[in-house]
């Protein structure tokens, strides 16, 4: 297993589905810290440093993004188009976890090259296990890629 | 549909280990074993010995090493990821401790996620059966009627 500390950046609106998954991280093996983004542009000013997050250190990047479809501002599906069209985020591990059961939305997730894309479940027992599951394979099974070098 | 998993592997002990381990924690979809690059890519676009395969019939994943004879790993990946009938497949890299630049490699490539095969037995059958649970359950695939 892998033992690392990067961030997992939780892009969701819904403040009670930020709270479980909040906890349910806590009590899961891995332990990391979780930046949270309301809405996709909160999410785009983290990974590129803009906004509230300008001058903050690129180099480090989110283990996992775990990416809402249905957002505020930015819609997820847009979130996904930039940061896989930006060199700099091309290659990050974006997991989509949504209520959506459109095939459509699965069919262009992957077609943006999303690395995985997960149902949510209604129960908050399943939501709970849900995302224990998909960050103790993110964070401690898979291998994210090297960070890359930036020029300053 | 009956279930595959596509092993592209040309090591024996790996390949017996990898099946152990998916037996042994209840993943029962048939394995389908490549033993080059050539042969998954065979495989896949129903060429050379699996001509007459059914194209539609395609592994709900593939689990790709990258050391491989004649054709190695990475050019199957950007191979089946420029083909539109096998762009969406999952797959996912396992292979022995490597370069970052096999890993960066892979990424770019969109390989779905990438893990190292632990060299221990338990760590290895522990992996494996978080990756068989996580891809063969959590993870959803398109299902349209159009091609892939």
């Amino acid at each position: 297993m892998n033992e690392r500390t990067q961030p997992m950046l939780l892009v969701e609106d819904n403040p009670d589905d930020q709270a479980l998954a909040l906890r349910a991280l806590r009590r899961s093996v891995i332990r990391i810290p979780v930046i949270i983004a309301n809405d996709g542009e909160e999410a785009l000013d983290y990974m590129f440093g803009t906004g509230a997050y300008a001058g903050r250190d690129l180099r480090e990047r989110p283990g996992l993004v775990l990416l809402d479809l249905k957002l505020p501002k930015v819609d997820g599906l847009d979130v996904l188009r930039r940061l896989r069209g930006d060199e700099r985020t091309r290659t990050q591990p974006i997991v989509v976890l949504t209520t959506s059961n459109e095939d459509s939305d699965v069919r262009r997730s992957c077609q943006l090259h999303v690395n995985s894309y997960v149902r949510k479940p209604v129960s908050s027992e399943q939501y709970d296990e849900v995302i224990r599951e998909i960050g103790e394979y993110w964070l401690t099974v898979n291998l994210p890629p090297p960070q890359p070098f930036l020029c300053p | 549909m009956h279930k595959t998993i596509l092993l592209v592997e040309d090591n024996a002990d790996d390949e017996l280990l990898t099946r152990r381990a998916l037996e042994r924690n209840r993943i029962y979809s048939e394995v389908v074993v490549a033993r080059d690059g050539v042969e998954a890519l065979d495989y896949l676009f129903c060429t050379g010995e699996h001509a007459g395969r059914d194209p539609a019939d395609l592994p709900e994943l593939v689990l790709l090493d990258l050391n491989l004879p004649r054709i190695d790993g990475i050019e199957v990946l950007r191979r089946l990821r420029s083909d539109p009938r096998t762009a969406l497949l999952p797959v996912v890299v396992l292979t022995t401790p490597t370069e970052p630049a096999d890993v960066a490699s892979s990424y770019e490539q969109f390989a779905n996620s990438y893990v190292r095969k632990p060299v221990a037995f338990g760590d290895f059958m522990e992996v494996v059966r978080k990756l068989g649970l996580y891809w063969l359950i959590l993870n959803v695939v398109p299902t349209g009627g159009e091609p892939r």
